[in-house]
């Protein structure tokens, strides 16, 4: 039997009139689990095609360079190379995965033209009859390179003296003729001028990769209607079909996608990095091409969770109640947009944290650098925050001689409090979770911190 | 050396959607001549349990048996458009798009029972054992294959129905960051407790104690399965993860395969026990929030205010590395 965490059902008893189901609730073996742990779940590289062609790729060596020349001569004469794919060869080279939700501009080509922005991005796809002619032929690409001052840190980049690595001509995605995605709600200078005490620190984090056990991959097959079909490890059908058509610049209904097994997502396999390329290979050769990453290309290349640098700035009264937060959030994008800017609003919704409080500020940048280009993530916009904001917490609690439930608690949004951006909250449990947490590890609380509820006022 | 023990707390929530909404999923369903019902999706299953919980879904609004129904998804050409499998959305969009789909074919397996039991359709139950009965009259039944066929081979109907799920585009206000994000909240407080090795910086992740506010546990092993698997996800950003690992002084000898980028084995897996809460979303399905992507976070700040508590060391940068722990107890001994 799987292991099932007990339900606390006295928590919301009222809410749940209707607890009788057949099926809901109930543990139902997962379909696929059997296939995964017998081996024979077909992932998308099981498939064998007869000529089936690779795809690999030559990268950037610098951080920032102009490309002056590209030879691909020697890449050529490798035998069973079949092709060499340029940027010339991509109908509509320059993109952005969220044009597809309205968002501007394209700002990523899919194959370098005159620069590079970060170490590692894609220049040359040569395309063979075999892996080892695929990657022999991608070493052999020959790129002459003016290197340029690259930008690796959000504040530096944004620092008036910084060199403008964007063609946008910021070093920073603009949300609505702003430089960062605004919060503001009541008056944090009024907040901290009343509060008794100030607490100022300063987090950070690292990229890290998804790490996926199957990493991002696809095999495109011509087909004799002359559409393409996609097997792809894709989180998003749909997206990627959408995304590689406009890339492409054939009509959608071109192009098939056919997925839905995942050796594993997190979030990294929604920047749609394979598919165009895939595609564009298999419409020149007329052969089933295959594009996956290599474990390194996975680690190095692909998108990480963005490097994050958050200020965090508070004001509290001696009897624990936080009355101003002021946060300054930098997201590390890397290069190139990809689903940043989105994450970036996504941090922004999220603050101040859990906590009612009336005097909020915030500014969320997500700035270009030339490192690895970030996207998206498991608990985008919210994991790195989430560490900010708690280790803030405890540190204030400890500040106060507090206990640290009973601090959060104290803050604890509720059921009809106005949210920073002025959304009600409804449907709150912060307080049950702490006050059942608390229970789980014997942690004791006086009971007047016992008696609060989500629903109404408690201490 | 000294090991060094001390516990720590955080508390969060999680949006469930993506941000702002505007990212619809479809479901179409039809039943099969012998009473099977294919639910049409294109949406990802990511080996978290989607197929597994929107069947369960299907089959609770149907109510007919989980054998009864087939998830068909993630081909283009036959699935109705999903937005994709993220943003802790698809136990809610798939899950609300396919009991839409469900309660329409529902409506028309009772047309067709009643028809064929010559009773009121509004009479009829069903109790997830496969047949239609007449309510207060349990005699009075109709098996799902023989409606099924009566329908295709008698009466010329087509037992399907459409289902959509979309939260409405929401914009922010420019100025203010006024906004509707989400479509609820999920909740969870995680105590950490770890082990800080004064001599070697090493720390250990003794155990993860969490307390989740979900909605409705629809699946709860695998919601079990979420929490443990996203909380070993949280010990291996806390204290192992990074590509950069020598950054701001170079990006250079990133790591390239599992050697080099260390997460937690077996023996670096924490205990953890774990408590549900429900508290049923108004739009939830059956009350469900998202569960999937929030399980990593609180894990990471719980386990840096643990290792403040056993030895005095904040550390404010991830990952947590052996080299900052010493560098914290150098400066404190300084």
């Amino acid at each position: 039997m799987p292991r099932v965490n007990p339900i606390d059902s006295d928590y919301f008893k009222d809410e749940r009139p209707d607890d009788k189901f057949s099926v809901i609730g109930k543990t139902v073996q997962r379909s696929d689990a059997l296939g995964h742990v017998t081996g024979r779940t077909e992932f998308f590289e099981d498939r064998t095609f007869p000529d089936l062609a690779h795809v690999k790729i030559h990268r950037s060596a610098h951080h920032h360079a102009r490309i002056n020349s590209v030879d691909v001569s020697e890449a050529l004469r490798v035998p069973g190379v079949l092709r060499v794919i340029t940027h010339r060869d991509v109908p509509s080279n320059w993109y952005m995965v969220l044009r597809l939700i309205g968002i501007e501009p394209n700002d990523e080509p899919v194959l370098a033209e005159d620069r590079v922005l970060y170490k590692g991005e894609p220049i040359v796809a040569v395309v063979a009859d075999s892996e080892a002619a695929a990657l022999e032929g991608a070493a052999r690409v020959k790129v002459d390179y003016t290197v340029l001052p690259a930008v690796l840190d959000v504040e530096a980049a944004l620092a008036p003296d910084a060199p403008v690595i964007k063609q946008a001509g910021t070093n920073y995605f603009v949300y609505e003729g702003h430089h960062a995605r605004r919060l503001r709600f009541g008056d944090v200078e009024q907040g901290f001028a009343q509060a008794d005490r100030i607490f100022e620190w300063r987090y950070s984090s690292a990229p890290i990769e998804h790490a996926p056990t199957e990493t991002t991959g696809c095999v495109v097959v011509p087909q004799s209607s002359g559409r393409l079909l996609i097997h792809s490890n894709t989180q998003a059908a749909f997206f990627t079909l959408d995304n590689t058509a406009l890339i492409l610049d054939r009509p959608f209904t071109d192009l098939q996608v056919k997925g839905g097994t995942v050796g594993g997502g997190f979030g990294g396999k929604v920047d749609v990095m394979v598919e165009p390329l895939a595609c564009i290979a298999a419409t020149l050769t007329n052969r089933p091409v295959k594009f996956v990453y290599t474990r390194e290309e996975e680690m190095q290349v692909s998108s990480p969770r963005a490097a994050e640098r958050i200020y965090i700035k508070d004001g509290v009264m001696n009897d624990g109640r936080i009355v101003a937060r002021k946060v300054m959030l930098y997201v590390d994008s890397g290069a190139y947009s990809r689903h940043s800017p989105y994450g970036t609003t996504k941090a922004c919704a999220h603050l101040p944290g859990p906590y009612t409080i009336p005097n909020v500020y915030a500014d969320c940048h997500c700035v270009y650098t030339n490192r690895t280009p970030s996207s998206a993530m498991r608990g985008f916009g919210v994991t790195i925050a989430d560490f900010a904001l708690e280790s803030q917490m405890d540190r204030i609690a400890r500040a106060l001689e507090m206990d640290p439930l009973q601090f959060r608690l104290k803050n604890a949004y509720r059921d009809g409090d106005l949210k920073a951006h002025r959304k009600v909250a409804e449907g709150t449990a912060l307080i049950e979770v702490i006050q059942r947490a608390a229970a789980l590890v014997g942690h004791e609380l006086p009971e007047e911190y016992q008696a609060m509820s989500s629903r109404g006022a408690g201490a | 050396m000294t090991l060094l023990r001390g516990r720590g707390y955080a508390s969060v929530n999680y949006p469930t959607g993506m941000n702002l909404g505007g990212d619809p999923s479809q479901a179409l369903i039809h039943a099969t001549t012998m009473g099977g019902f294919v639910i049409s999706l294109s949406s990802v299953d990511l080996g978290q349990g989607l197929k597994t919980v929107v069947a369960q879904c299907a089959a609770e609004t149907l109510g007919m048996p989980m054998e009864n129904v087939i998830v068909d998804t993630a081909d283009t050409d036959t699935g109705p458009h999903c937005m994709g499998t993220f943003a802790s959305r698809g136990t809610h969009r798939i899950g609300n798009a396919v009991i839409m789909a469900a309660r329409e074919a529902r409506e028309v397996m009772l047309a067709v029972a009643a028809d064929e039991l010559e009773v009121d359709a509004g009479d009829l139950e069903t109790d997830g054992t496969g047949f239609v009965r007449l309510k207060g009259s349990p005699a009075t039944e109709i098996h799902i294959q023989d409606i099924t066929l009566a329908a295709h081979f008698k009466q010329g109907k087509t037992i399907s129905g459409r289902g959509i799920f979309l939260k409405e585009r929401n914009y922010p206000v420019p100025e203010t960051g006024e906004m509707d994000p989400d479509s609820c909240q999920a909740h969870a407080c995680t105590v950490a407790e770890v082990e800080v090795d004064d001599e070697t910086g090493i720390v250990t992740v003794l155990s993860l104690h969490n307390a989740y506010e979900i909605g409705r546990a629809l699946n709860p092993a695998m919601a079990a399965q979420q929490v443990e698997g996203g909380g070993w996800m949280g010990v291996s950003h806390a204290v192992f993860e990074s590509t950069e690992p020598y950054y701001p002084a170079s990006r250079d000898h990133g790591p390239v395969d599992f050697c080099e980028y260390l997460m937690p084995g077996p023996a670096e897996i924490p205990v953890q026990s774990s408590v549900i809460l429900e508290r049923p979303a108004s739009n939830g399905p059956f009350g469900a929030k998202g569960i999937g992507e929030m399980t990593a976070n609180a894990p990471i700040p719980a386990i840096a205010n643990a290792i403040f508590d056993a030895c005095g060391v904040r550390l404010t940068t991830m990952p947590f590395t052996p080299e900052s722990i010493l560098r914290g107890l150098d400066a404190l001994r300084a």
